[in-house]
């Protein structure tokens, strides 16, 4: 692709060079900004990559790790992780976790341990498990029966079908910070659409030509040409 | 007496910091398509954060006060 050149009303005419578009795009996505330092953008490269990876990490941060899944206990898709999918590579683990655990695994990464009521208080809440602190053994809680939360792993399903599923429990453990880290890191995703866009096809200037054209039309509204 | 419609919204105002990061992040990243220099990225954005601040503003007020018409 050869350089661009836009001509502005102010200033000098900005140069972009665009390289190997479809590259430039592949990198943009696997790594906010990576396709605008491949085409030596490097300022707007570093500014995508921390703006968006920041805004994902906060948000996966806020949902404490498992607002990112890419399906749901029963392997149907999350509907959410289409948008978070386009921060690439940073979302891309979801994928492995869930392929791990479509066939009753652990995940990867495992953050908590929970168990059914069954085996605790009858009230509908998973208790966490920590097995160091609390003195909890295979032999009391077999690690075949409780649930497991894993980075960006699906949330396990019911045991009982009478108790709420895991992602009840994450909904209720934390709140209204579960459903902000869902929406920072889709958010994320999609800003990271834009970056791609812009590795793709350079920025959307309005340049001298299509600022007079504009004129033009609003003049022909008026009836002045 | 204060409409129940307002104490609600009232009530859901610290929520409404955790727009503040995306309203800067998707500013910087919509004002980085449009220029390809920093210094005119950053006046896009600061023009479009104070866009989108005044139109949730704008948007607040008539929920605040629809509350007392309805």
């Amino acid at each position: 692709m050869p350089e661009i050149v836009y001509t502005q009303s102010e200033g000098e005419p900005v140069h972009v060079n665009l390289k190997d578009q479809y590259w430039a795009a592949f990198l943009a996505w696997l790594v906010p900004g990576a396709g605008h330092l491949y085409q030596g953008r490097y300022a707007k490269g570093l500014l995508f990559m921390v703006c968006i990876l920041s805004t994902f990490l906060a948000g996966l941060g806020l949902g404490r790790g498992r607002c990112v899944y890419a399906t749901d206990s029963t392997g149907k898709l999350n509907y959410y992780y289409i948008g978070q999918a386009g921060a690439g590579l940073a979302a891309l683990p979801a994928v492995v976790q869930s392929i791990k655990t479509s066939g009753g695994e652990d995940p990867f990464f495992e953050l908590c341990e929970r168990f059914p009521p069954k085996y605790g208080i009858p009230e509908y809440r998973f208790h966490k498990i920590d097995r160091t602190q609390e003195g909890e053994t295979e032999a009391d809680i077999p690690r075949s029966t409780t649930l497991k939360d894993g980075l960006m792993a699906p949330p396990a399903g019911p045991i009982n079908p009478d108790t709420p599923d895991t992602l009840a429990m994450w909904h209720r453990d934390y709140k209204h910070m579960f459903e902000m880290g869902v929406l920072y890191t889709f958010v994320a995703g999609l800003l990271n659409l834009l970056a791609i866009y812009d590795a793709f096809c350079g920025p959307a200037i309005v340049t001298e030509a299509q600022k007079e054209e504009l004129e033009n039309r609003k003049k022909k509204k008026k009836g002045l040409l | 007496m204060t409409p129940l419609a307002t104490i609600i919204l009232l009530a859901a105002i610290p929520r409404i910091w955790y727009s503040l990061p995306l309203i800067a992040v998707v500013s910087l990243c919509y004002g980085a398509t449009r220029h390809e220099h920093l210094r005119d990225v950053a006046i896009h954005s600061f023009r479009t954060c104070i866009w989108v601040l005044g139109f949730m503003a704008v948007i607040f007020m008539l929920v605040v006060f629809s509350g007392y018409w309805i």
